[in-house]
């Protein structure tokens, strides 16, 4: 069911941005506050909760072995899958995914896969044959809008909070998971002429347009997924790549931290 | 003072717990088996008219008859229209519970989907099912402003003790603001106002079991504006 806002609540949005303002009082390219446990789950190889404003999610890691696909017989293999369940919002029902969860699982695996942040063939065991796969799973728990950067944080936190368990499977010892790079996805919302970095829930059901921008810490573009109805102009797609290179920098430092830390 | 009997009275239940009261009758949020009184939600007990209560401390909202309430509308056919009042239900508006004369299909000239309404709740049977009208003074579409949720138990703590957090939210933002009972509310004004109207009520939301809250409110709003207002006469 989609939700019906009224059209008093989106004159008043509309108003408020004209003005330079958002109804929590934040910066057009001001993130809400950002929390990020690692370990959250003691069974997983690795995990993360992610708290972004009242936007709650869990990203848990599975490690197994299997078979690589035939194409790339010396590499490991990700997958990632998003759930969106009833408890994270009325407006969400069990059953199998739908389009935003599909959507979503898609944008947070092109920005890992692209963005090379895995080393995939240290992944492999035996080539061919046995290599390991990375299952990441997505539980939104609590939506208060932008699940795209939640939930890529989220995945990019607990790929680097992974321990590969070796010694479980016998096939050598347990070692973290090889990290290339630290991506970090931004999502714009355009409203009338208006972008929005981190959009709410109020501001993301009145949205013309969303681009999300994934980049690493070189400063690359390494995934881009436009939704919506709404048009970007080359001008505004610039803006936002050059914001989010700068915005993604500080979410890295916090993630980069917590890698640390842990060490 | 009388704030920190309040605090002494509200006591938590859980589903199940037994309540032990002379004299009262089963209300809100309570059942009865074999002559003794359960609580039915997780929620704070209250008295009124001889009834006890338990009012639920989260969830939607639980209609009530007679209750004044803010609605969108989510679907219009030739002779209703379906309010969402976020309650576990929509409601129905009949054409014959409005103040205008419509004619049949012509519903939605008159409201259509996605406005928002101030009704009061007529009826509630025994399946939940609302019935709602808009035929009685100060009921109508709302055509400005805009509207904020909040949780539907936390309404009391912005309406307060005879309505003094609301007058003074009223007074100092100098917007005009109206507290449905299913924790919607309505705000209009200037932008300035509106927006402080705002702040103030999600301080209101955050700090809902404070002791001294009107208080750090009014101060607040104060500071905001800059305005000292009496407003104990």
């Amino acid at each position: 069911m989609k939700e019906i806002i009224s059209k008093i609540t989106k004159e008043y949005l509309y108003t408020l941005l004209r003005e330079g303002k958002r109804i929590d009082d934040r910066g057009m390219d001001e993130h809400r506050e950002i929390n990020i446990e690692t370990g959250w789950i003691g069974t997983a190889e690795g995990s993360a909760r992610v708290k972004l404003g009242d936007t709650d999610v869990i990203v848990g890691i599975k490690m197994d072995i299997g078979e690589p696909f035939p194409d790339t017989p010396d590499k490991g293999v990700v997958i990632t899958s998003a759930e969106l369940i009833p408890l994270a919002s009325p407006h969400y029902e069990a059953g199998p995914p739908r389009e935003d969860a599909t959507e979503l699982a898609r944008v947070v695996d092109r920005g890992i896969r692209e963005g090379d942040v895995v080393n995939m063939s240290e992944l492999c065991i035996e080539e061919g044959e046995k290599v390991w796969l990375i299952f990441i799973d997505m539980h939104v728990l609590d939506f208060d809008g932008n699940l795209f950067d939640a939930c890529g944080i989220g995945a990019m936190a607990a790929l680097m909070d992974t321990i590969v368990p070796g010694e479980e499977h016998e096939v050598g010892e347990d070692h973290p998971l090889p990290i290339n790079h630290v991506v970090v996805p931004t999502t714009f919302s355009k409203i009338k002429d208006q972008m929005i970095l981190d959009a709410r829930l109020e501001e993301e059901r009145i949205a013309d347009g969303r681009l999300t921008v994934t980049t690493n810490e070189e400063g690359h573009l390494v995934a881009m997924q436009k939704g919506l109805s709404g048009i970007f102009d080359h001008e505004e797609v610039m803006e936002c790549i050059h914001k989010s290179v700068d915005i993604g920098e500080s979410i890295r430092e916090y993630i980069r931290g917590l890698s640390e830390e842990k060490i | 003072m009388s704030e920190d009997k309040e605090v002494k009275k509200r006591e938590l239940l859980l589903p199940g717990d037994v309540i032990e009261e002379e004299d009262v009758k089963p209300g809100r949020g309570t059942f009865m088996k074999d002559k003794k009184i359960y609580a039915s939600k997780l929620g704070v007990k209250t008295f009124r008219a001889g009834y006890v209560n338990v009012a639920a401390q989260s969830g939607r909202y639980d209609p009530k008859r007679g209750d004044k309430v803010i609605g969108t509308v989510t679907d219009v056919n030739s002779s209703i229209w379906m309010i969402d009042l976020n309650a576990p239900f929509p409601a129905v508006l009949h054409v014959n519970d409005v103040p205008w004369r419509v004619e049949f299909g012509d519903t939605a000239s008159y409201i259509d989907v996605g406005d928002a309404v101030l009704v009061k709740i007529s009826n509630v049977d025994e399946l939940k099912k609302v019935q709602v009208t808009m035929d009685e003074e100060g009921l109508r579409k709302l055509n400005s402003g805009q509207i904020i949720e909040i949780a539907p138990s936390q309404v009391p703590r912005v309406i307060g003790r005879k309505g003094s957090m609301i007058t003074m939210l009223k007074g100092y933002t100098g917007c005009r603001i109206f507290v449905g009972q299913n924790g919607r509310i309505w705000i209009d004004g200037d932008i300035q106002g509106q927006y402080l109207a705002v702040k103030a009520i999600k301080m209101i939301e955050e700090k809902a079991q404070a002791l001294g809250l009107t208080n750090a409110v009014e101060e607040f709003l104060k500071k905001e504006t800059g305005k000292d207002l009496d407003l104990e006469e």
